[in-house]
């Protein structure tokens, strides 16, 4: 029996968070009606020209600046020729020999273990249309309908190097990136609306052969299940291939989710003749040193460094760092609650997010944006916990209270309800003595060796003080005077 | 270097350009002409030339990232679409493509 070895590249299309497309003044919104989004360069009327986007062009700089790889001082664009109904051209423009963002390199952690990732390159290109099939309704068949409201979109075209040895490997990295591009603006990451889709090219060869096998590529992969999934098949299927005595034929192939195979793709022998060619309607891309400069001063903190900074800052755990920075927007909440909290409770901090927070979020399906506690209240909850205030539970009940909007803080709330916790002992005791008198009998089974009837009264003594006593100094009470 | 009739065939198939037999001969000539002009621009010394992707020492010009298409775009829509062989409910209709 042969053992094989894994070989993927990932191709990735990000679509840029531009207002408008990358050569033309129109808009970029997901969802309008079809084609009132596409004017005259959109959908190539004679004698148009194609004039780039800034803002683009500033994507592709802040990525290159995040993964550490060259920003080409020059760049080129080139035709892709090829001819599909969603292409109006006839050719889409994109970057060929001269990318814009040229190396760099992504981690990921795959166990305990991380991996580096190369970067081939990241070019610029224009997204096209769609087609659609189905839609149309029934008098319609042989027919599809073309909606270019998406063609001149502007994508970033992310490449890695062959240097992925699993699915779970090509799925640890299409999350790393997808995280990456959220997290620096770039891309919203939506994979349903099509923002975020991958290509997997996939070979296997025999341990120790050094030339890399056949490939075949999965295209536009739309969730990281289906990823997983796609390449898990793909891997088995060419294996079983080769060792019936089978031959890979180069390929493009789709996954279908409801069978959980991939099939090739209808393709000519000339799919891939695309006669790139420099495109004489766009003069060379410059990016000059200053240019980078100012783009580099406006970059966030990076995941890697927030984390790693959590970690030695904050003293939180590798866990808690790395759940606590999968989103910008959720790395800012931390912080600003941490701020708000002071940092001798940042561990509590970082329990409340990623615990209590966490739920009520996924419960109530929001987004950390959307969340009915602002950071500065949790941070003023937290910091009531750690001054001995309230007990972790009462501040269960603020926490509800204020994401119901029955106050604005949590000082508020405890003032309002009488929430802070009992610790003079002498007020304690007065209860406490009216627990063990109201029941006796329990005393009684107490004292006839019961120990359970001891919780019981505890039970009854956290009740009467409606939970705003210490449950230890409650404890050592009830041992005291029944002792 | 000259082409075969079967690269100019697989040529003019790409560009999607019907071509008869006799065409594809006269073709061919047009051609290796263009190559014969070809062969004597590489005849040319451009040791040391850095190479150009465009025939003017330019930089690009940008776009502010603004939306300029505003206003009536369902009009616009309804005019470039005019000319259109067959749409339906806003979409261009083209004979069925499915991979």
């Amino acid at each position: 029996m042969k053992q094989w070895e894994v070989v993927i590249g990932i191709e990735t299309h990000a679509q840029l968070s531009t207002q408008a497309k990358i050569f033309s003044g129109s808009s970029t919104a997901f969802g309008a009606s079809p084609n009132v989004q596409a004017n005259a360069v959109d959908i190539a009327l004679p004698g148009v020209l194609p004039v780039l986007n800034r803002g683009a062009v500033e994507c592709a700089i802040r990525f290159g600046l995040a993964v550490e790889a060259q920003i080409a001082p020059r760049s080129v664009f080139a035709r892709k020729n090829y001819f599909y109904p969603d292409l109006p051209k006839g050719y889409q423009i994109s970057q060929y020999e001269l990318p814009v963002v040229v190396g760099g390199k992504l981690s990921i952690q795959i166990g305990e273990v991380e991996k580096v990732v190369r970067l081939t390159r990241a070019h610029l290109e224009e997204d096209a249309g769609k087609s659609l099939h189905e839609e149309l309704g029934h008098q319609f068949v042989g027919k599809s309908g073309i909606d270019l409201n998406r063609a001149g979109t502007p994508l970033l075209e992310i490449v890695t190097e062959p240097d992925l040895r699993s699915a779970a490997e090509a799925v640890a990295y299409a999350r790393v990136l997808h995280a990456l591009v959220r997290w620096i603006g770039i891309c919203d990451g939506n994979m349903q609306e099509g923002s975020f889709r991958c290509d997997a090219n996939v070979s296997v060869r025999p341990v120790g052969q050094t030339h890399l096998g056949t490939r075949r590529e999965i295209k536009n992969l739309n969730s990281f299940r289906f990823m997983q999934q796609a390449i898990d098949y793909e891997v088995q299927w060419q294996i079983a291939t080769l060792e019936d005595g089978g031959r890979i034929e180069q390929a493009t192939v789709l996954f279908d989710p409801d069978s959980g195979a991939t099939r090739a793709m209808r393709s000519k022998e000339d799919a891939h003749d695309y006669r790139y060619f420099p495109d004489p309607d766009l003069l060379p891309l410059v990016i000059d040193a200053q240019w980078v400069d100012r783009m580099r001063a406006q970059m966030p903190e990076l995941p890697a460094a927030k984390r790693d900074r959590l970690i030695t800052d904050y003293g939180l755990s590798a866990y808690d760092a790395k759940v606590l920075t999968t989103s910008l927007e959720l790395a800012g909440y931390y912080e600003a609650a941490v701020a708000a909290a002071g940092k001798s409770n940042a561990k509590a901090c970082a329990n409340w997010v990623t615990v209590d927070l966490a739920a009520r979020l996924n419960r109530e399906a929001r987004e950390i944006s959307d969340s009915c506690v602002s950071a500065e209240q949790l941070g003023g909850l937290v910091a009531r916990i750690g001054d001995g205030t309230i007990s972790n539970n009462i501040a269960k009940r603020v926490f509800d209270a204020m994401w119901n909007g029955e106050g604005s803080s949590a000082d508020e709330i405890i003032a309002r309800d009488g929430l802070q916790q009992i610790t003079d002992s002498s007020a304690l005791e007065a209860l406490i003595d009216e627990v063990l008198s109201a029941n006796a009998t329990m005393v009684g089974e107490f004292r006839a060796g019961k120990e359970k009837a001891f919780n019981a009264l505890v039970g009854k003594a956290m009740k009467a003080t409606r939970g705003q006593a210490n449950p230890q100094q409650v404890n050592e009470l009830l041992r005291k005077k029944l002792g | 270097m000259s082409l075969t009739p079967e690269q100019v065939r697989r040529v003019a198939h790409l560009a999607r350009i019907e071509i008869s037999d006799p065409e594809v001969h006269s073709t061919l000539g047009h051609m290796n002409e263009i190559f014969g002009l070809i062969e004597a621009m590489q005849a040319v010394d451009t040791t040391g030339v850095e190479p150009m992707a465009h025939a003017q020492d330019v930089a690009q010009r940008l776009r502010a990232d603004r939306v300029t298409e505003t206003g009536q775009l369902d009009e616009q829509r309804a005019a470039f679409q005019a000319i259109a062989p067959e749409t339906e409910a806003g979409l261009y209709l083209v004979p069925k493509v499915i991979e």
